[in-house]
Parts: structure tokens; C-alpha cells; sequence
């Protein structure tokens, strides 16, 4: 019995580091001009199909991972230089609906330079499981979970200890007060899009070994990330990592104890419940809003 | 004077007759079709299209068909049956084509049904499901084998290896619910108990879950997993990473070299029901479908440098049989070319051999399929 628990812990576990992967890059474009980004899910598939790419041309894997984290956070420069910048007085629902004909723009590119199918590459160390209690942990599992912590310690610093990090807050609470300061404000967006989009790749890059990718991964990784981070509270880092994970679990548990038809069901239903009684989420910050 | 008219009458004789000469040349056969070649389900409608107008090319270049060229006229339903609904609509009044080969998905194909038979139209179509020519509709056909067929072929195999407990595990997607539906109706009446039923989202990452409550499932001798793309693989996966050891069955969906691609060393001993085509290589010298699945794996790679799937393969024999059918009604005559269809006898295919009947729109038996099993990364024909 308790094997069997253990073993529904650590899917969720897998399933749900991934969307707390996305859920960060939601939260930190969130942060700075307050947009749902909606391409977040496609620079997730970016980071796996182009390691997949390098790889496939004959560069060594460090090296693949390394353009494949690099280029995807230039899409994201380029997204908000050519796309978002050019339209920053318009209302946030015009910026989102940007995002939205990014992704599309990006997954169709993808689609016809790197065809339909599903890739793969190996997992960094071995794909031979863990046994833990009778059930069994890939190791690339383990990947994943550690460079997500690494990742939330590292924003944790970036936003609390370093200037550059109290521009972005600064700019996301009032960006007219933030460039009164003197806080470049475009930059502040530029190093956003930028960050998130890296986000967004390492994660594609540490879960394509486990969950294969292609072109239209980042559809049902977005949206799953998007609910994570609003579980969580649009906007902490803790809490989309923590939402990413709850989501994962409870969808295991729903699979392995009730029913795999109804598995996909039971998380949104539960979402609703925390929503209808904390709407901000579960770490949200209690804003009041001045009318 | 006269030498002059009739000089002139001469000319003008031959200037009618060449052009009425040359009309009746460039009068070609259309051959109509709608396939989802963008969208969901892109990988059934790409090879498919490619398939069919390669051949087309091919078949124009050695001369045509009844001294005529053959002509394509092919739209997108990016997988959405009310618009192939719409396409059929405009191939059968605008277009005025001769034949449909297509409608990639069931979806797709039962929305253009009813216009074809109201039109009296011949209708090849390219899906799946038994729906389709169960019952019998007299204009419409089809080439793939069904799901019932796979499932048939898969507890055949397991009852000679004494395996009647099996644990079902169906995707949810339109491939994976009909192959769920026929495979549970077939249970019974084959003497197999299914004691685990569990589904997975096409988009799953990890089956994990579902394995785990199989393998606690009371008396489970086997698994079979009904899926399509690479929700199987990561079936695989997840089935060596729980170290389970149960004989693990597939069904004919995922019959293709990225499948044991993407499964790596988990595809080991994965065995499932699949066409000829995939082990083209691997048939006797005297199999009398070799040099049909060698000869298009050739043609199809050498033009598009990619691995030929069971999908375009339907496609080549829907219009192979169309074509032959135009060749022996000697016209296209849509109820001639509709009786010729249904009369099509030992037609040697990549699906395998059909021979159809008035009560059989399909013609394929269960020696269209080859039990295959996955060893040292390659297809072997299980024995």
C-alpha cells in the first residue's frame, strides 16, 4: 500500500515540477508589465526541440543545452522588442492576445523546420531508476526537482538582494513611480521577457529525457503552468512552484485512487474550490485596490 | 480557286480536329480529396497527401489512365470534419470530380457520407473505425484495416500463450476510445477477461499511476495498450521504470521506427499487430506483398527522405484501387467505376490483400496483419 502511495508521490512529483517550471516563467512576466504571457508554454518546447536539434547536428550535449537556453531567451528579447514594445499603451487584454499569436507564430516555425514528430534525447545521468520503498524515482527526476529549487533560490536573491531585481518589483507596482526614480523601464521589460523565456527553456530542456517533446508540447504545459501559478498566486515564486506541485500530486493521487478517466477533471475541480475560497491564491499578496 | 478552299477546308479540318484532339487530352480524371494534412491529426493527412500526389505525378508521367491524365484536386480540414463536410460539398458541385479518395479521419469521413451517397459518387476513404463500412453504404469504401481487426489479432496471440487475464489501457482520443469500445465488445466473445481498465490523456507525460494500479490488479497476465504517437512510447517508458515484467501488446497505431526510437530500450519485447509494410524488408522473397511495400517505401523515401507509415500506405492503395477500377469499368462512369470498386478481387496492397463484395467494402481478413515484437531495437515477426 505504502509503495503504492509512494509511487503516485513521486509521478506527481515529476509531472508537477514541470509545471511549476512553467508556472515561474508566468509569475515573472507577471511581475513586470503585468501580462499573462501566454508564449511561455512554446519557449518550454523551444528548450527541448533545439537541444534535440544541436544534438542531432553533432554538437556535444553541454554545449546544445547551452544554445538551447540562449536562443530561446533572445525569442523573448525579440517577442517584446517587435511585438509587445511597439504596442505598450495598449490594455493588458491586447498585450496577452499578442502573446497569444506568438506562440501560435513560433509552434507553426517550429512545426515546418523541425517536422510533426515526437524527439527524445538521453537523460543526463542514466535512465536506470532509484528504488525508494518499493517505488521507483528516475534520475532525471531528481534533475529536475534540484535545478527547480536552484532556480527558486536563485529569483528569491535576484528580486530581493540585487538592484536590478528591486527595478523589476519596483516597475511592476507603478512604472510611473519606477521611472520617476529613474528606473529604465523598457530594460526592466527587455531582461523580463528575456529571464522568463530562459525559464522557460531549462525547464523544456531537464523534462524533454522524461516526457519526450514536439512541437505542440508547450500547449498543455502552458496551461496547466498557467493554472499552477494561479493556484499559487499570480506572482510568488513560492507559490507557482508549490501550485505546480499540488496540481502534479493531485493528479497522480486522482489517477491511481479514483479513476485515470476522471483524472484530468478532479485537479480543475479542486482549483475552483481554492479559488472560491482564497481568489488570490494560495501565497497571493492581499492587495487592496484603491478605487 | 477551289485548290484554294479546299486548302483552306483542309486546314480548317485539321485546326478542329487538333483542337477537339488536344480538348479531349487535357480533359483530365479528377480525382477529389480532403485530408487532414494540418492540424491534430497532421501525421494521418501529411504522408497521405504526399502519397497521393506523388503517385498522381507518377501515374501521369508512365502515360495516364485510359489515355487521360489524372488530376488532384486535395483541401485541408486541418482535422475538423464540419469543414471536410464542406469541401466534399465543393469537390462533388464545383469541382465535379470523378472519385474522393480520402478523409483522413473517421470524423471526417462520416460527415462527407451522406453527400456522397446523395452526389452517387465513389468514395475511398482513408480512416479507421468499422463505422464507416459497418453497415454497408453502396458508394463508400475504405482501405486501412479497423481497430476490431487489431484487437482480434492481439488476444488471438495471447490465448496461444495461454495469457486471458489482460489489463486495457486506452488513450483518450478518438483512436484510442473506439479501439477501447471494440477491444472490450471482442473481450468477451474471445474468452478474455479484461481485469484492469484505465485510460491516459494523449498529452500525458508519465503513465506511471495507471501501471501501478494494473500491476496490483487481482490475476493480470497481460497489458494492452491502445494509443496512437507517443503516448505508447511513454507507456514503455514508464513500464520499465516500474520494473513490471507482464508481456506488454500494442495495438497497430504505433507502428513506426520513432516509436522504438523514442522508447529506447524500453520497446524490448513490446509486441503488436502491423501491415506488412513496416517489415517490408523483412517478408519472404515469395510473400506475394513484397515488391508492392518495398517498391513504395522506395518510391516515398527516395522523393520525401523520410520513413513511409502505415497512413500513406492507405493512401497509395486507395488510389491504386481507384485507379484500377477506371481501368476495368473502361470509363468513368460513376456507377460503373462504383461496381468495379466493389468487384476489386485479390488487389494486393500495403494494407495487404483485398477482395471486396457487396457485403465488404474493406476486403482485408486477419492475414493483413503480422504480429510483430520489438528485439535488439529492430521488428521481428513474432512467433
Amino acid at each position: 500500500m505504502l509503495s503504492q502511495f509512494l509511487q503516485f508521490l513521486f509521478s506527481g512529483i515529476t509531472v508537477g515540477a514541470a509545471y511549476a517550471l512553467a508556472a515561474l516563467g508566468f509569475t515573472l512576466i507577471y511581475n513586470a508589465p503585468n501580462v499573462i504571457n501566454f508564449a511561455q508554454g512554446e519557449v518550454i518546447m523551444l528548450g527541448g526541440m533545439l537541444v534535440f536539434f544541436f544534438m542531432q547536428s553533432g554538437l556535444p550535449m553541454p554545449l546544445a543545452i547551452v544554445l538551447a537556453i540562449a536562443i530561446p531567451a533572445l525569442v523573448g528579447i525579440a517577442l517584446e522588442k517587435l511585438a509587445i514594445e511597439p504596442a505598450r499603451d495598449a490594455e493588458v487584454v491586447t498585450l496577452i492576445i499578442i502573446t497569444i499569436g506568438a506562440s501560435l507564430v513560433i509552434r507553426g516555425l517550429i512545426q515546418i523546420w523541425l517536422g510533426k514528430g515526437a524527439h527524445s534525447y538521453p537523460a543526463f545521468s542514466g535512465s536506470e531508476p532509484l528504488h525508494i520503498g518499493g517505488a521507483t524515482l528516475l534520475p532525471q527526476s531528481l534533475w529536475v526537482l534540484g535545478i527547480t529549487a536552484l532556480v527558486v533560490v536563485a529569483l528569491w536573491y535576484f528580486f530581493s538582494r540585487t538592484l536590478a531585481g528591486k527595478a523589476i518589483l519596483a516597475t511592476s507596482c507603478n512604472p510611473l513611480a519606477a521611472q520617476l526614480v529613474g528606473i529604465d523601464t523598457q530594460w526592466v521589460l527587455l531582461v523580463s521577457f528575456a529571464l522568463s523565456a530562459a525559464l522557460g527553456a531549462i525547464g523544456g530542456v531537464l523534462l524533454t529525457p522524461i516526457t519526450l517533446t514536439s512541437y505542440d508540447v508547450g500547449i498543455m504545459l502552458g496551461l496547466k503552468g498557467f493554472v499552477a501559478a494561479v493556484v499559487g498566486g499570480l506572482g510568488s515564486g513560492l507559490g507557482a512552484v508549490l501550485g505546480g506541485l499540488l496540481v502534479g500530486v493531485i493528479e497522480a493521487m486522482a489517477a491511481g485512487y479514483i479513476s485515470s478517466a476522471y483524472k484530468d477533471a478532479i485537479p480543475f475541480i479542486l482549483i475552483l474550490f481554492i479559488l472560491f475560497f482564497m481568489p488570490r491564491g494560495i501565497f497571493g499578496a492581499k492587495v487592496t485596490e484603491r478605487v | 480557286m477551289v485548290k484554294h478552299s479546299l486548302l483552306k477546308i483542309a486546314t480548317t479540318a485539321a485546326v478542329a480536329v487538333g483542337v477537339s484532339l488536344s480538348a479531349f487530352a487535357a480533359d483530365p480524371i479528377k480525382i477529389g480529396s480532403v485530408l487532414s494534412v494540418t492540424g491534430g491529426a497532421a501525421f494521418l493527412g501529411d504522408p497521405e497527401l504526399k502519397t497521393l500526389q506523388l503517385y498522381v505525378e507518377k501515374i501521369n508521367k508512365e502515360g495516364g489512365v485510359l489515355g487521360r491524365q489524372l488530376q488532384l484536386v486535395h483541401y485541408d480540414d486541418a482535422g475538423d470534419a464540419s469543414k471536410a463536410n464542406g469541401f466534399a460539398k465543393r469537390l462533388i458541385d464545383d469541382d465535379k470530380v470523378d472519385i474522393i479518395v480520402g478523409g483522413s479521419t473517421t470524423g471526417s469521413t462520416m460527415s462527407m457520407v451522406p453527400l456522397v451517397e446523395k452526389a452517387e459518387i465513389p468514395f475511398i476513404s482513408l480512416a479507421g473505425a468499422v463505422v464507416i463500412v459497418e453497415p454497408v453504404k453502396k458508394w463508400v469504401f475504405k482501405t486501412p484495416h479497423t481497430d476490431r481487426m487489431a484487437a482480434e489479432k492481439v488476444f488471438t496471440d495471447m490465448k496461444a500463450r495461454n495469457l486471458t487475464k489482460v489489463a486495457l489501457l486506452a488513450e483518450t482520443s478518438g483512436f484510442g476510445m473506439s479501439g477501447k469500445k471494440e477491444t472490450e465488445a471482442l473481450a468477451g466473445k474471445m474468452g478474455i477477461t479484461l481485469v484492469a481498465n484505465e485510460t491516459y490523456g494523449p498529452k500525458d507525460t508519465d503513465m506511471t499511476p495507471q501501471l501501478t494500479k494494473i500491476k496490483g490488479a487481482a490475476g493480470v497476465q497481460a497489458i494492452f495498450v491502445f494509443g496512437f504517437g507517443q503516448g505508447p512510447a511513454l507507456v514503455n517508458k514508464s513500464y520499465k521504470q516500474l520494473g513490471l515484467s507482464l508481456p506488454l501488446y500494442h495495438a497497430h497505431g504505433v507502428a513506426s521506427e520513432e516509436f522504438i526510437k523514442l522508447s529506447g530500450p524500453a520497446a524490448e519485447g513490446v509486441r503488436l499487430p502491423a501491415a506488412a509494410l513496416l517489415v517490408a524488408g523483412k517478408l519472404a522473397a515469395n510473400d506475394p506483398q513484397k515488391p508492392v511495400v518495398t517498391g513504395y517505401r522506395k518510391t516515398y523515401g527516395d522523393r520525401y527522405k523520410e520513413d513511409v507509415s502505415t497512413f500513406g500506405g492507405h493512401a497509395y492503395d486507395g488510389l491504386m484501387m481507384a485507379v484500377e477500377a477506371f481501368k476495368r469499368a473502361g470509363s468513368t462512369d460513376k456507377a460503373k467505376v462504383r461496381d468495379a470498386i466493389e468487384a476489386t478481387k485479390g488487389y494486393i496492397g500495403t494494407g495487404g490483400k483485398v477482395t471486396m463484395s457487396p457485403t465488404d467494402h474493406m476486403g482485408l481478413d486477419q492475414s493483413a496483419f503480422i504480429m510483430l515484437e520489438i528485439k535488439n531495437g529492430d521488428w521481428t515477426i513474432a512467433k
